[in-house]
C-alpha cells in the first residue's frame, strides 16, 4: 500500500511536471520555483534592461528579401531604441545582423554584417556614440523560425538589439 | 588518429608493366556514356583471417568503382570461373560470356613481419592482355586504404586519371534544432567509413570547413556567441587550433592558395566586405578587392596566377576573376539569378559554382573564361561545391525545406560526376554540411 502510494506520488509529480512544460515558462522564467500567485501587483520590466528595451522600443528590425536598406518602420524602431539609450547612457548594445535560408553560407555572413551596419549608422545618425555599438553578423545560422516559408523567413531577416552591459 | 596518418602503404612493385597499345580504356572527357562493365571476384586468401580480409577489401573496392559511375561492377554470382590465384591466367571466354570488360584479379597474403601485401592484377577481357598490376603492403587493420589505392590504380589504369577514392573529407556535423544548432567538424574517409569528430561544437559553430591540398590542415570559420566570427586553422595530427590573426572585423570564407602558403578569404570591416589574403608564414595581410560592394568566396587558380570571387558590385551576385594582384577584373557570369561560392578545379579547367535562379538552388561549373555554363544538380537548397582532387567530381550539400510542423530541414552531403547524372548520397553519421575534400593522401 505504501509502495502504491509512492508511485502514485511520483506518477502525479511527472503529472505536473509535463504540464508545467507544456505551458511553455519554465524554462525561460527566472522566478520558476518561487510561489507567482503570492505576488501582489503588477511586475513591469527593469529600467533599462533587455526586457525593457523589448517592450517599450523594440529590439529588431526587420529587411526585405537580399536587402540591407532600412524600412520606415525599420527607421521608427530605431529612432525609439535611439531615445531609449539617450535615456540610459551607460547601456552599451550588441546589433546582430541575421538572414533567411534563401541564400548561400558565405554571402549571408556578409549581408547579415550590412544589416547589423545600416542599423548601427542610423543609431549613430540619431546621436548614439557609434563607441556604444558593437555589431555581428550570424548570417543565415540563427534563425529565429526554423520554418522554410515566407513568414519564417521575413521574421529570420533581422537585426536585433542586444543590452550588453548596462552601468550601474 | 595518428596511425591514419603514419602512411603505411607503399607500393612495391609493378608486377609486369605492360604497355599494350590496344587496351581498354575509358574516355572520362567524354561525358561518359555507358558504364564499364567489370568483373570483381573476391581477392583470394590463403586462411580465414586473409579470406575475410580479401572479400572486405573487394567489396570497398567495387563500392568505390561502381559509385564513381564510370565502372557497372558484375554482380559475382554470374561469374562462371573462379580465380585459382592472382599469378593464374584467367580464362577470359569464360569472362566474355559475362560481358565483362575489365576482370579484377588479388589475393591477400601475410607477410613474416605481420603487415599485409595486396596484390591486384588488371586483365582486359577481350584482348586477353594484363593492362596493369600492383601490389601495397600495409599493416592489416590498414585494409580500406589498401582497398581505396587498388580502386585508385585501376581508375588511372582505366582512364589514364589519378584516382580520387584514397582521400577524405572534412565537414560540418549539425545535431539539434534549426534556432541553436550545434555545428561541429569532422572527418571520415571519401567514401563515408571511419567518421571522427574534430572540435566539440561547445564554443562556437564551425562553418565552411576547407583542406589544405598540400598538408594534413584545414582552414573554417568560427562563428561565436556576441563577437565577429574569425577564421583559424587546424592541424588534424595534432589537433591543434589556433585563430589566424585578431582583427576587429568578421574575417570568413577562407580557402588556401594551391601551394598551401597562404589563406585566401573575405574580411568585413564597418558592414563591407572585401578579399584579402594572408600569408601564414609571416602572417602579412594583403588586400585584394577595394570596392564598397560585397565581395566575398575567393578561391585561386591552381597556377595562383588568378583569384574568383562573387561579388554583387554589379547589382546583383556574379563570378568575377582577377590577377593574383587584383587587377585585370573580368565577370564571367551573366546568367539570371545569382552566381556564388565560386571554386577553382584542381585542373584548372572550370569554376564549380552555386547558382540561384527563381526560387532554386543549383550547382553548376563554367570555365574561368565564362564559357560553357552546365548546370548540374537542382534542389530547395545545393550549396557548397568542394572538387575531388582530379578535378572530375563534385561534393556539396542538400538541404530540404523545414516543413510547417517543423520536420524536415535535413542537410546532407551528395556527389555528382561531370556529367551532372552520376548524384549519389554520401553517407554521414547525422546531418552534414559543407563538405571538403582533400587532396590524394600521399
Amino acid at each position: 500500500m505504501t509502495n502504491f502510494i509512492k508511485i502514485a506520488g511520483v506518477f502525479v509529480s511527472l503529472v505536473l511536471l509535463s504540464a508545467c512544460t507544456t505551458g511553455g515558462n519554465v524554462g525561460v522564467d527566472p522566478n520558476a520555483g518561487i510561489d507567482t500567485t503570492q505576488t501582489a501587483g503588477p511586475v513591469g520590466a527593469i529600467p533599462g534592461s533587455q526586457q525593457d528595451l523589448e517592450e517599450n522600443a523594440g529590439h529588431r528590425v526587420f529587411f526585405a528579401y537580399n536587402q540591407y536598406t532600412l524600412t520606415p518602420q525599420a527607421q521608427s524602431t530605431l529612432a525609439r531604441q535611439a531615445a531609449w539609450l539617450q535615456e540610459y547612457p551607460e547601456a552599451r548594445i550588441l546589433l546582430s545582423g541575421n538572414c533567411d535560408e534563401r541564400g548561400t553560407r558565405e554571402y549571408n555572413l556578409a549581408l547579415g554584417a550590412r544589416r547589423a551596419e545600416a542599423a548601427r549608422s542610423y543609431l549613430a545618425s540619431l546621436g548614439v556614440d557609434r563607441a556604444r555599438i558593437t555589431t555581428v553578423s550570424y548570417g543565415k545560422e540563427r534563425p529565429i523560425d526554423p520554418r522554410s516559408t515566407e513568414e519564417a523567413w521575413s521574421l529570420n531577416r533581422n537585426s536585433t538589439t542586444t543590452i550588453k552591459s548596462v552601468g550601474s | 588518429m595518428n596511425r591514419i596518418f603514419a602512411i603505411l602503404l607503399t607500393i612495391i612493385a609493378a608486377l609486369c608493366a605492360n604497355a599494350a597499345s590496344a587496351r581498354v580504356t575509358i574516355d572520362i572527357t567524354q561525358g561518359n556514356v555507358d558504364p564499364m562493365p567489370i568483373a570483381a571476384p573476391d581477392f583470394l586468401g590463403v586462411d580465414d583471417s586473409t579470406t575475410s580480409l580479401g572479400r572486405d577489401i573487394t567489396s570497398v573496392l567495387m563500392n568505390d568503382l561502381e559509385r564513381s559511375g564510370l565502372f557497372q561492377v558484375i554482380d559475382q554470382r554470374a561469374y562462371i570461373e573462379k580465380p585459382e590465384g592472382v599469378n593464374v591466367r584467367p580464362r577470359f571466354a569464360d569472362w566474355r560470356i559475362i560481358n565483362a570488360q575489365v576482370l579484377i584479379v588479388g589475393d591477400v597474403v601475410e607477410l613474416p613481419d605481420g603487415r599485409m601485401q595486396v596484390s591486384t592484377r588488371i586483365w582486359d577481357v577481350y584482348s586477353d592482355e594484363q593492362v596493369g598490376a600492383v601490389a601495397f603492403k600495409t599493416p592489416a587493420d590498414n585494409w580500406r586504404r589498401a582497398a581505396h589505392k587498388v580502386a585508385d590504380f585501376v581508375y588511372k589504369t582505366l582512364t589514364g586519371e589519378a584516382g580520387y577514392f584514397d582521400t577524405r573529407v572534412v565537414f560540418v556535423h549539425e545535431t539539434g534544432p534549426k534556432e541553436k544548432r550545434v555545428k561541429r567538424l569532422m572527418i571520415m574517409d571519401q567514401d563515408g567509413a571511419n567518421p571522427v569528430p574534430l572540435t566539440d561544437g561547445l564554443n562556437y559553430q564551425v562553418l565552411t570547413p576547407r583542406f589544405s591540398p598540400t598538408q594534413q590542415q584545414i582552414t573554417y570559420m568560427a562563428l561565436f556567441d556576441n563577437r565577429p566570427g574569425q577564421v583559424f586553422l587546424f592541424n588534424i595530427e595534432t589537433g591543434e587550433q589556433e585563430q589566424l590573426g585578431t582583427f576587429r572585423g568578421m574575417t570568413f570564407a577562407p580557402r588556401f592558395s594551391p601551394d598551401g602558403r597562404q589563406v585566401i578569404m573575405s574580411m568585413e570591416r564597418n558592414g563591407n566586405s572585401d578579399v584579402f589574403k594572408m600569408d601564414l608564414a609571416t602572417r602579412r595581410l594583403t588586400r585584394l578587392t577595394d570596392h564598397p560592394a560585397i565581395d566575398v568566396s575567393p578561391t585561386m587558380s591552381p597556377d595562383g596566377r588568378r583569384f574568383a570571387f562573387a561579388s554583387d558590385r554589379g547589382g546583383s551576385q556574379q563570378i568575377y576573376t582577377m590577377t593574383a594582384d587584383g587587377s585585370d577584373q573580368r565577370r564571367i557570369t551573366f546568367g539570371e539569378g545569382r552566381y556564388q561560392t565560386p571554386v577553382w578545379s584542381p585542373r584548372g579547367d572550370l569554376i564549380a559554382f552555386t547558382r540561384q535562379y527563381k526560387g532554386r538552388f543549383y550547382i553548376g561549373v563554367i570555365r574561368p573564361d565564362g564559357t560553357g555554363e552546365r548546370l548540374l544538380t537542382e534542389s530547395y537548397l545545393d550549396e557548397g561545391p568542394t572538387w575531388s582532387p582530379n578535378g572530375r567530381v563534385l561534393m556539396y550539400y542538400r538541404q530540404t525545406p523545414t516543413r510547417r510542423d517543423g520536420t524536415g530541414g535535413n542537410s546532407a552531403l551528395w556527389s555528382v560526376d561531370l556529367t551532372g547524372r552520376n548524384q549519389r548520397r554520401v553517407r554521414t553519421p547525422a546531418d552534414a554540411s559543407d563538405p571538403a575534400w582533400s587532396p590524394l593522401l600521399p
